[in-house]
């Protein structure tokens, strides 16, 4: 039986510490809020994985319902959640990010 | 504060107002800086109208943690995404958290 979006993005989620919904790739983001998240992952230091919402129709429209959140970029951290660009640069600003990623043994570079 | 009283940016006021009774309540445009995406142009959306900057400051917030709040939100606004509203950014707060940012 052909696997469905949900199941494909549990298991991204699962398989991924560090998972970010985007548009565009972590070396080209298509989009300014996408170009941000990866930039406070990179400045972390925070190994990531990302899928390309623009390249896959049935992903862009599936995490949407998955999540339940109209937008993208979306970032999941060991499973969980995390929010779009707003929550993670305040989060990020906060020093929220680093203490969630330090309890979920997620080595940062900032640390 | 700046009133909105036609448009998108009308409605999203009314429907704030009305649902979260916020005490500041600030709503920017952003859709010009967007302009030149794709979808934008192609998707029969209005260059403009597509890109908002919300900050709500409304008691009603307190207690609920960050995704939920902007669910919240989300879902007052449901009928805006779907008509081609394609970013909200979004700053919620209680007016204790306000004060303390201002502070």
């Amino acid at each position: 039986m052909a696997e469905t979006i949900a199941q494909r993005i549990q298991a991204q989620i699962d398989a991924n510490p560090v998972m970010l919904y985007m548009k565009g790739d972590s070396t080209f983001p298509q989009c300014g809020f996408s170009a941000r998240v990866v930039q406070v992952l990179k400045h972390m230091g925070v190994p990531f994985k990302t899928a390309n919402v623009l390249e896959d129709p049935e992903l862009r429209q599936g995490i949407k319902e998955f999540s339940n959140w109209p937008t993208v970029p979306q970032l999941y951290i060991k499973g969980e959640f995390i929010g779009g660009c707003d929550i993670v640069t305040e989060m990020y600003q906060t020093g929220e990010l680093e203490k969630l990623l330090t309890e979920k043994g997620i080595a940062t570079a900032t640390a | 504060m700046e009133q909105h009283t036609t448009g998108r940016a009308g409605r999203i006021e009314r429907i704030i107002r009305e649902h979260l009774a916020p005490v500041e309540l600030r709503i920017h445009d952003d859709s010009a800086r967007h302009a030149h995406h794709v979808h934008v142009r192609d998707n029969g959306v209005q260059a403009g109208e597509s890109h908002y900057n919300v900050l709500i400051v409304s008691p009603a917030f307190a207690g609920v943690n960050r995704v939920e709040r902007s669910r919240q939100v989300h879902a007052l606004l449901a009928d805006e995404f779907a008509g081609g509203m394609h970013a909200l950014s979004l700053v919620l707060r209680t007016p204790e958290e306000q004060a303390r940012v201002a502070a």
